[in-house]
């Protein structure tokens, strides 16, 4: 923990950027570059930030769920991406498409079993990150 | 036909969230339990789908062979899912009275779900990249199991552990990278045709001796097996016996696999070398064996001389080699398992596993002497129990081929053998207790020894009926042999699996 007044003020800004952007890098790899794994990084980094700034105490405060936990319900996510095709009948894995909105025209919003898989990724990275990161910082 | 392949997987990863989830309380062992219970009954049906059917094969997500990742199962997939089913099923039961609620905290539920998921993962893969990654899940999760806890010994155990199995997996990688540029694919079995038109012999056999040292350090085959007896005997004796039961196996099952679907262009020279191994292998653990004085240290280095048998079954190649490598793989999973639990109970009431500290356990304990008199004749090769069988199947083979020193050699190991289980015998269950102390399975609360003495007792019966009963087992042995020396099935069958809409 640092105590710089500088670094808390930009910390503010900066965490709620990272939390954003880290979403946006998600939402967007399906067909761009991006996705769980280097989303849930950049929202890793987001915290890590946090709690060298504020503490650890304050950052696990912040996250609400301890960070191994939110890496194991990150690969729960996962899995059930991954099952949820078998219920469909079709192989493990195989994406699932549900296009909300009006398809003919263009104007819809595609949800995929693969974009779950991704959330699952990201929560994994994102949880298993700060678990690493804490685990360090409190031992300072 | 895609759900049994994958839920020997899935099962356990379920397992593995839940457990991890609700590891404050005592909900979590029992989801361990209950969802190795679930993966011994898949692996069961797995089996019956596979005796069945023959071989079997699924693409993920409907990428077709050999783009995408397939997984397949032929008999001897099937047949060493079953026994991690087992295996994983009985230590799961042991761990109820054996991991302490501080390692459980930890997540160790969690761990030991993820490493028979990544066990799994590697005995039905179908695909050399993707066996690469469930290495990568097995070393993780391992790596966590080893160190739970803390102490000096288990780190110093654990850093030796992940370092050599770190540079094993570069290895590999380094083989896959060269043997995809060569080949233009990992699918195994598309390898299998592949690798006859690579116009650089020469180079093929570099990489199937990266290959054979990368397994090779996972199996812990002479002369890379130091890793595994300075590490197997400092974590809680659960880990310890998943350990030695299932991850040095499959580092044999891969050396099985590769070296007679994709690298048999060259068998005078590869299997050569791994003749060799086999039998510096086998005398090695067993000298290291001799030369211990712990219960598990000798253990451990049992396990790198039995490695040595199944490796010889791989090197000799003929028919009935490789029916005694697959007999001897199953048979010695369960017993060597059994033998670590066996040493935890005598840990538990004599208070030691360093055989100058303990004794008695004859006097006391008469039913732990003969639980642990099973299994231990058993890796010795008395008959009529199963590992009489595994020996006489790949000596016979091994005179058939004319190899009487290689024969030879396997004979004296196995008498060897005898003599540092006598070591045990007489240490830990003759000679009276060093510190006047009456070792007595009474010591332990009920509900421990329930938890502790089932699963023994189980694998325990279960080596009986094998040695018993060893004609099925033989046969079942042959089949599994026969797929092996013959792929072609097994290539078809990965290959022509279409990607199946709307079964």
């Amino acid at each position: 923990m640092m105590n710089s007044i500088i670094l808390n003020a930009a910390t503010r800004l900066l965490v709620s950027l990272l939390l954003v952007f880290s979403v946006y890098m998600l939402l967007r790899g399906h067909n761009l570059p991006g996705g769980g794994f280097i989303g849930g990084l950049i929202g890793s980094t987001g915290f890590i930030l946090y709690a060298i700034a504020m503490g650890p105490k304050a950052c696990r405060k912040a996250l609400h769920f301890e960070p191994q936990n939110i890496a194991m319900i990150g690969l729960g996510i996962s899995l059930a991406a991954g099952v949820f095709p078998v219920v469909m009948g079709e192989s493990f894995f195989t994406g699932q498409w549900i296009f909300i909105g009006d398809r003919a025209s263009g104007d819809y919003i595609p949800v995929s079993s693969v974009l779950v898989f991704d959330i699952g990724v990201y929560l994994v990275v994102f949880g298993a990150i700060l678990t690493l990161v804490l685990a360090l910082e409190d031992e300072v | 036909m895609s759900w049994i392949l994958a839920t020997p997987i899935i099962i356990p990863f379920a397992t593995a969230v839940l457990a991890f989830l609700f590891r404050h309380g005592p909900e979590g062992r029992w989801l361990s339990v209950l969802g190795s219970a679930g993966l011994l009954v898949s692996s069961i049906i797995l089996m019956l789908t596979v005796l069945d059917e023959g071989v079997i094969a699924a693409q993920m997500g409907q990428w077709p062979a050999p783009f995408g990742i397939t997984l397949a199962a032929d008999l001897l997939s099937a047949v060493m899912v079953v026994i991690t089913g087992i295996t994983g099923l009985a230590i799961a039961i042991y761990a109820l009275a054996d991991v302490e609620q501080r390692k459980e905290q930890l997540g160790y539920h969690a761990l030991y779900q993820v490493l028979l998921a990544g066990v799994c993962g590697a005995f039905l893969t179908g695909d050399l990249f993707n066996l690469y990654v469930w290495f990568e899940v097995m070393l993780i999760s391992s790596f966590g199991l080893l160190i739970l806890g803390g102490t000096r010994a288990q780190l110093d155990g654990g850093i030796r552990y992940v370092t050599l199995n770190l540079i094993s997996t570069i290895l590999f990688l380094s083989g896959v990278g060269l043997l995809y540029g060569m080949t233009g694919t990992l699918n195994m079995a598309d390898l299998h045709g592949a690798v006859q038109e690579v116009d650089n012999p020469g180079l093929l056999v570099v990489v199937a001796v990266m290959f054979m040292i990368a397994f090779g350090v996972k199996a812990a085959v002479f002369p890379l097996f130091f890793w595994l007896p300075a590490s197997y005997h400092t974590p809680a004796i659960s880990v310890s016996a998943i350990f030695a039961g299932l991850l040095t196996k499959v580092g044999v099952y891969s050396l099985i696999r590769t070296f007679t679907l994709i690298f048999t262009t060259d068998i005078a020279y590869t299997h050569t070398i791994l003749l060799w191994v086999a039998g510096l292998t086998m005398v090695t653990g067993v000298l290291g064996a001799a030369a211990m004085n712990d219960f598990r240290r000798i253990l451990s280095f049992h396990i790198v001389s039995q490695i040595g048998y199944m490796v010889l079954g791989l090197a000799l190649f003929t028919p009935l080699a490789l029916v005694g490598a697959v007999f001897y793989l199953v048979h010695h999973i369960i017993v060597k398992a059994n033998l670590f639990l066996v040493a935890g109970v005598a840990r538990r009431i004599a208070g030691s596993t360093e055989l100058g500290q303990i004794g008695g356990l004859y006097k006391t304990a008469p039913l732990l002497a003969l639980l642990f008199l099973i299994p231990a004749f058993s890796l010795a090769g008395f008959p009529p129990l199963s590992g009489f069988w595994a020996k006489f199947l790949l000596i016979k083979a091994a005179l058939e081929e004319g190899g009487y020193i290689i024969a030879g050699v396997a004979l004296a190991v196995g008498l060897l053998t005898i003599f540092s289980m006598t070591k045990i015998w007489g240490y830990a269950f003759w000679k009276p207790h060093p510190a006047g102390l009456e070792p007595r399975l009474s010591r332990l609360s009920a509900r421990d020894r329930a938890a502790l003495l089932t699963p023994i007792a189980a694998l325990a019966v279960l080596t009986c009926i094998i040695g018993l009963f060893p004609e099925p087992f033989v046969q079942f042995a042959t089949r599994a042999a026969e797929q092996l020396l013959d792929p072609q099935t097994y290539v078809q069958t990965v290959l022509a699996a279409a990607p199946e809409a709307g079964q």
